[in-house]
């Protein structure tokens, strides 16, 4: 490659990092800014972090908020990886025609728009509010259960486990563990980098969801960290800084998460197309 | 030995394959295929609360004549059309140069264009939503560099609405993109670009002949699943725009959800417009395999 190429590339590069990066450095610079600094476009780093954090947990209250979210990702994470890594274990070490058939048709419930269960997974959990305890409309139950399984996740752990040492179940055959035992005992601890990569990919799509608990909680108490984000950004004189504090807060969890672990998490990913 | 008792335990290891994935096959057709049996049903219907009866196919009739629904499905298709192209073009591109063996500042290159996509699609439509305000820092940058004189209306103006959105999730996507074709390019065997040398194949000839093809599987990869995404487009609109101005970036999901839940609730008419979102999902998919399909 010549040189002015080379030269190019780099120009080029750089700009899509810094388009990439600039709207971070400027939510954190804002969050230590007055709105009306914010507004007349500083870029310098403020003292008002603080005062913004304040206002902040004076408009709502932040830990119930990050209560609400932590608990239904910290849930649904957990029951995701249990069901879906059973399920791609399944599929793949007891593997049938059959099975394959119902793999298939699993998958396709991925091209399924979310939109089009809306309305009828509503209804559903409307009938369920009062005669079942814990399900319901506004309720953690009805904002975990339709999400959690995921065909894509039984997907991925079926894929992974297609790499999985198969003599190590023979092994544990022959030292009398049951099925189930060599499940928990045998599988799950060899593929510890599996779970990792499922857990940060659930964890992230479970913190950020919208549209569904924006449909199925109306307690203000029951809100999560997006619903309030998006209030607090819709309102006609918004406080800048205060509400950059507010997405700072709701991006730490995930951006902590991805840079610990963003092998794990690349190769989560990338587990869908291999 | 070994070989005859795994004869023997074949009939009852079946049995326990089976007990391994119900829980998920229950879920997925509880939660996924159950709702969308719902949803057609539904789609035949109309009325509010108890009072929901059977009108045949009048939604589907009254689809035709809905301006509002026309023009979600006008702007769902226009940022399908650019949105998802540039996106693709663009990712290949970038995983195409960070995938040079001789590329300085590799990693931090990767991290930074991939750092959008662990942000949610909330916060980030509230952040650019005040960056693309009249007053906003795009503006601001803009007039400062005399390159406009006049602040764009990107959130007010019906075009450069359409266009902020485009931006907003290229910005949010590209990244995401970036990392599946970068982990295609690394099963890429160097030998053959090495002979393709040889042969004296241009940089642009080895991409078309060599890059693209091998890519073709990833590419047909992306290009579904931003397909399906964008007919899905809900957070962005609903957080930059509201849908407006006037109904100029309304997307479909947003349509389902005001009919729904902003509007009197008509959830027959709801369930008949989200399945227009099945069938365009299905149709692009089966257009998409097709496309890909001629590399066997």
């Amino acid at each position: 490659m010549t040189k002015f190429k080379r030269f190019w590339m780099y120009v080029f590069l750089s700009l899509a990092a810094a388009v990439s990066i600039f709207p971070f450095l400027w939510i954190l610079v804002s969050s230590t800014n007055l709105s009306k600094d914010v507004s007349n476009g500083r870029l310098l780093p403020g003292a008002q972090l603080i005062r913004n954090f304040q206002h902040l947990t004076e408009q709502i209250n932040l830990g119930q908020a990050l209560w609400n979210s932590g608990r239904i990702a910290v849930i649904t994470t957990v029951l995701a990886l249990l069901v879906a890594s059973l399920a791609g274990y399944g599929f793949e070490i007891y593997r049938s025609r059959a099975k394959d058939i119902v793999f298939n048709i699993l998958l396709l419930s991925m091209m399924i728009p979310f939109a089009s269960l809306m309305v009828p997974l509503y209804r559903m959990f409307a009938q369920f509010s009062g005669s079942v305890p814990f399900i319901g409309v506004d309720t953690v139950a009805s904002v975990i259960l339709p999400t959690f399984t995921t065909a894509f996740l039984i997907f991925f752990f079926r894929q992974s486990t297609k790499m999985f040492p198969k003599e190590l179940l023979e092994a544990g055959r022959i030292d009398g563990l049951s099925e189930l035992g060599l499940f928990f005992r045998v599988y799950l601890p060899t593929m510890k980098t599996t779970y990792a990569a499922g857990a940060i990919i659930t964890f992230m799509s479970s913190w950020n969801n919208y549209l569904w608990p924006l449909v199925v909680l109306q307690s203000p108490e029951k809100r999560t960290i997006p619903l309030l984000i998006s209030n607090l950004g819709s309102s006609y004189s918004p406080d800048y800084g205060m509400i950059m504090v507010a997405i700072v807060i709701s991006t730490l969890p995930t951006a902590l998460v991805f840079f610990l672990m963003q092998k794990h998490f690349v190769a989560g990913m990338t587990g869908s197309v291999k | 030995m070994k070989s005859e008792s795994a004869v023997r335990r074949r009939p009852n290891g079946a049995l326990t394959g089976w007990l391994f994935i119900i829980v998920a096959v229950v879920l997925i057709c509880t939660f996924y295929f159950y709702p969308m049996i719902q949803a057609l049903l539904l789609s035949f219907k109309t009325g509010t609360g108890a009072n929901i009866h059977f009108n045949g196919i009048d939604n589907y009739k009254r689809l035709f004549t809905d301006k509002v629904f026309i023009t979600a499905l006008k702007n769902t298709c226009i940022f399908l059309v650019i949105q998802v192209p540039i996106m693709i073009l663009l990712s290949i591109f970038i995983s195409v140069l960070l995938n040079d063996s001789k590329l300085k500042f590799k990693g931090f290159f990767r991290t930074a264009i991939f750092l959008p996509s662990v942000t949610s699609l909330v916060a980030y439509s509230v952040v650019f939503k005040y960056m693309f305000g009249t007053d906003g820092l795009v503006n601001l940058a803009l007039t400062n560099m005399h390159l406009i004189s006049a602040p764009i209306q990107w959130i007010t103006d019906p075009f450069w609405a359409k266009i902020t959105i485009i931006i907003a999730i290229t910005w949010r996507w590209t990244g995401y993109n970036m990392i599946f074709y970068l982990s295609g390019l690394q099963n890429i065997d160097s030998s053959i670009y090495e002979a393709a040398r040889i042969d004296g194949a241009s940089a642009f000839r080895q991409f078309r002949s060599i890059t693209i093809p091998l890519l073709k599987p990833i590419i047909l990869f992306t290009s579904i699943t931003s397909t399906i995404g964008t007919l899905q487009l809900f957070d962005e609109v609903m957080n930059i725009t509201k849908g407006g101005p006037g109904n100029a970036t309304m997307s479909i999901s947003q349509y389902i959800y005001n009919l729904s839940f902003k509007y009197t609730p008509d959830f027959g008419y709801a369930a008949t417009v989200s399945y227009t979102i099945v069938i365009l999902i299905v149709l692009l998919s089966i257009i998409q395999f097709k496309v890909a399909g001629d590399r066997k």
